[in-house]
């Protein structure tokens, strides 16, 4: 040992770290941990991830608009301007029309049965504070998170609904002055009351933590004698006063049922209708009327 | 020079986070980026010793686990990045490592961080992933930390060591 030390000198303070230096690493580690399984919504943490959304927030905003251009370089390449134009009108267009479709189900039922009380007259007042997805989350930390670049200046707040044109992507867990952190629908920890469209069926949408082309949702129907049908449409069916989901957004279709003698309820697959591995304009779930640093698109669809 | 070297540290910390959140899920695969703090940690255990490294480490995962999108348990990325940065760091420094050296540490500093920050989710029941799909995660994220040290180390560890000529061995 006293050899080993002469021959490397001061190397071996290099190489050796301080044990205390170590112990107070791991043990400051412990404690955050603790402090943040403990702590649940209301975690002392809570302040310092604002703080670190407040400064790296910004950062991550402007480092998504300078690479726009060159993740757009393959798209600009494919189509000129005014094809493109055209293009962008008929895949909204086409979005709306198959909106339309998977909802017909759910609007048809909702006629026959009146019963779209508070939540559904709720949900034809609601206006859409669009946003761009800035930062997504790594699969490595096994969360499905984004960062969107509109925040508390723009109107908003917590629990709010996030979606695009395709569906439902997930809802506000945060925000910071000017970005917002959205928890996908596909997270483990999500969970979307939704009704199958054509039955009116109520179940709750567990996601299964997996983002990428075989993200998927897990769909358990509260009467266990309901088998919803293969391409069936799911859509929410919101919460009171409006949050955390709206009521009626289409969610995805029905691609595999499971039942079991054991479990006592049905389960089906869902297969999202938004490609979440592929996120960009998305638009928040706002009150009518809501003040914002950008320009709202009203229920109507002007801009307000 | 500590205070500059410190700065300079945390600089290229934040720009290794802004990296991975913004620019690289365009490129990802089934939402897996390569892990550029750990790249970061990596190259400064190489250069600067296993001390230097663990507080790094430490910086680097509270960033991860508080800048948004994080919404995990914070302190889990913290705790994987100290061990990284300790184990990395007992590479021996007397001589100047090999590229094949350099790869090997980072593929063994992926797969133990990636697997410590994937154990501690399975203590505390934060994610609900199975085995399986824990394990593949693993392996694609090794891969593409394998992929981008050639293009990140390098740099990283030629910094880490201007920054201190007199310790130095190069």
């Amino acid at each position: 040992m006293a050899r080993e030390r002469r021959w490397r000198g001061n190397l071996d303070d290099l190489n050796r770290p301080s044990p205390a230096l170590l112990v107070a690493l791991v043990l400051a580690c412990l404690t955050l941990i603790t402090l943040d399984y403990r702590g649940g919504s209301d975690s002392p943490l809570e302040p310092a991830r604002r703080a670190a959304g407040e400064f790296f927030g910004p950062v991550e905003v402007a480092t998504a608009t300078a690479v726009r251009p060159f993740t757009a370089v393959p798209h600009w390449f494919r189509s000129k301007d005014s094809m493109q134009g055209d293009l962008m009108a008929l895949q909204a267009e086409n979005s709306r029309l198959k909106g339309e479709v998977n909802r017909q189900d759910y609007d048809r039922n909702r006629l026959e049965e009146y019963d779209g009380l508070t939540a559904a007259a709720q949900s034809l007042g609601y206006s859409l504070v669009p946003a761009r997805v800035v930062g997504l989350g790594s699969s490595q930390s096994f969360s499905s998170t984004v960062t969107i670049d509109a925040g508390s200046d723009a109107g908003l707040r917590p629990d709010l609904t996030v979606v695009n044109n395709d569906g439902l992507v997930g809802r506000v867990l945060r925000v910071t002055r000017t970005t917002a952190t959205v928890l996908l629908i596909v997270d483990s920890d999500s969970v979307v009351g939704g009704r199958v469209g054509r039955s009116m069926e109520v179940g709750f949408l567990h996601g299964r933590g997996v983002l990428g082309s075989d993200g998927r949702l897990d769909l358990e129907l509260v009467d266990d004698t309901a088998v919803p049908a293969k391409h069936d449409t799911v859509v929410t069916w919101g919460s009171q006063a409006g949050g955390p989901y709206v009521s009626g957004v289409p969610v995805g279709e029905v691609t595999s049922v499971y039942s079991s003698l054991r479990e006592t309820s049905q389960r089906a697959v869902i297969q999202p209708f938004v490609d979440f591995g592929a996120l960009d304009l998305v638009g928040v779930v706002v009150p009518s009327g809501t003040k914002s640093d950008r320009a709202v698109i009203e229920a109507d669809g002007s801009l307000g | 020079m500590s205070a500059v070297r410190a700065l300079v540290a945390v600089v290229a910390v934040s720009l290794a986070l802004v990296l991975q959140v913004s620019v690289f899920p365009h490129f990802a695969w089934d939402g897996i980026v390569p892990n550029l703090c750990l790249l970061v940690v990596v190259g400064a255990a190489l250069t600067r010793g296993p001390q230097f490294a663990a507080v790094l480490g430490f910086v680097a995962g509270v960033a991860l686990d508080l800048a948004p999108p994080a919404d995990h348990i914070a302190g889990r990325w913290a705790l994987a990045l100290v061990v990284v940065g300790y184990v990395a760091g007992r590479v021996r420094q007397d001589v100047r490592p090999t590229a094949t050296a350099v790869v090997a540490t980072v593929a063994a500093s992926s797969f133990v961080g990636t697997s410590v920050f994937a154990i501690s989710g399975i203590l505390l029941r934060d994610p609900s992933l199975g085995v399986g799909e824990l394990l593949q995660v693993i392996a694609v994220a090794l891969l593409w930390d394998i992929l981008l040290t050639p293009f990140v180390l390098p740099p990283v560890m030629a910094m880490f060591r201007r920054l201190q000529p007199d310790r130095s061995l190069a």
